[in-house]
Order: structure tokens, then sequence, then C-alpha cells
């Protein structure tokens, strides 16, 4: 009778990431375009008033510990969701070395600029 | 070293190019990189604004140029692309029951659309006024 091994299960990151990815894809669908939308198009152009958005009340939001979580999730969390589905797309496209290597640049990156994000908010706090 | 030689289909680098469904798919995972350049820009106008008043408007200014205005065009229609596959892929994640009925999937879908106007909505207006 053949011996009936156990199948040792491996346990996988995925998960971890696949949560930043599902959690930052939530926020980029529903914020990103009118994040967007307002720093990116309308206060450049003029169109609307800078209103808020001048130094003074951004720097005083960034400095209350609810407005550095608020920056810093909406600044590094779509990070989480871009650049795990760029590491996925780079497999799409055929890129077959170093896939390890592409997977600590990928994650590595989304967590670089958030420490980086996290780093000047707790400096200006 | 292992002598086993696996085969492995060729795969042309345009495979994406031959098929609209593909191409489809291409552009949502492509709106990523765009999402990238714009996260690193707010990342950025972090890194200027606690150099103090001077710097950050110099940030804010630099948003004017029209290569950044581009910029932003591309991303912003990216982002709605990406915005809409999403939500159409709601209904996949989202399982709600009510009263021994699965809730319709258009339901879901235009909930999401519904939230999704509020929250435009209510962003604009906490920069206005």
């Amino acid at each position: 009778m053949p011996e009936v091994k156990e199948k040792k299960y491996i346990r996988s990151h995925e998960p971890f990431f696949w949560g930043l990815f599902g959690a930052g894809g939530m926020l980029t669908a529903f914020l990103t375009p009118v994040m967007i939308l307002i720093t990116g198009l309308l206060i450049p152009l003029g169109i609307i008033d800078k209103g808020n958005f001048n130094y003074q009340a951004i720097h005083g939001f960034a400095t209350t510990w609810v407005g550095a979580a608020i920056i810093l999730v909406l600044v590094a969390l779509p990070l989480w969701h871009t650049l795990h589905r760029i590491f996925h797309a780079l497999h799409d496209l055929g890129i077959k070395r170093g896939r390890d290597w592409q997977m600590v640049l990928s994650y590595g990156f989304a967590f670089a600029v958030s420490v980086f994000t996290f780093t000047l908010l707790l400096q200006m706090y | 070293m292992s002598k086993r030689k696996p085969y492995t289909r060729e795969l042309p680098s345009d495979w994406w190019m031959k098929q609209l469904f593909y191409t489809k798919y291409m552009i949502r995972e492509g709106s990523s990189v765009f999402i990238t350049l714009y996260s690193l820009i707010l990342a950025w106008g972090v890194l200027r604004l606690s150099q103090g008043e001077v710097a950050f408007n110099a940030w804010m200014h630099s948003l004017q140029s029209p290569p950044a205005i581009i910029l932003h065009l591309i991303a912003l229609v990216l982002a709605l692309y990406h915005t809409i596959t999403w939500f159409s892929l709601a209904p996949k994640a989202v399982d709600l029951w009510f009263k021994g009925k699965r809730l319709d999937d258009k339901v879901i879908v235009s909930g999401h659309y519904a939230a999704f106007i509020v929250v435009t909505v209510f962003c604009i207006l906490i920069i206005t006024l």
C-alpha cells in the first residue's frame, strides 16, 4: 500500500497584499477621479477658487492626527493597488526574468512611498 | 540541475492588441501607471508642504504647466475607466441577500454610482465652500 503523505500547505503572502489591493482599488474607484479633478485640473486652471486648498489650511489639516492619517491613506493606499496590478501586468507582458525581484520592487516601491509620506507627516506633526 | 525542458508557448508581446476584450483589460491595468504617477505627485506635494509656504506654493504653481495639465487629464480619464470597471465587478464581490433573495446586480452597481456621485460632489463642496 502506498504511503499517504499529508499535503503540506505553504503559507502565502498573497492574501495580505490582496487585501491592500482591494482596499486601494475601492479608494481609487471612489476618490481618485475627484481628487485628480480638484488638485490636477480645477485648481491649477483656476476654475475653482483655491478656497481651502492653500498652505495654511492644508498645513493645519496635515498637522492634526486625523488629517495626517487621511492624507497618508489618500496618498499611499492607491499605490498598494496600482503596484499590485503593475506587478501582475509585467507577467502579462511576458517579462519572465526575476519574478521574485519584480515582486520585491513592486511592493517595495509602494512601501517606500508610504514610509516617505508617513515620515514627512510625522515630522510636521 | 534538472534536465527537464518544459515547453513554453511563444507569446507575442502585442497579444493584447488583437482583441478588444484584452485591449480593454490592458487599458485597465495601464490606468495603474497613471494613478501611480498621480500618487507620486501628491507625495511630492506632502514633501513640499513640509518645507514651508514658499515650497508648497511652488508645487501648486508647477501643477499649472501644460504637461502637468495633460498628465492629469489622461490620469482622470483612466481613473474614471478604473471606476467603471471596478463598479461593474462589484456584484461579484458584494453578495447581499435581502429577504431570501440575492440583491439584483443592477441595484448593487447603481448603488455604487450613486455613492460615487455623492462622494464627488461632497469633495468638491469641501474644497470650494
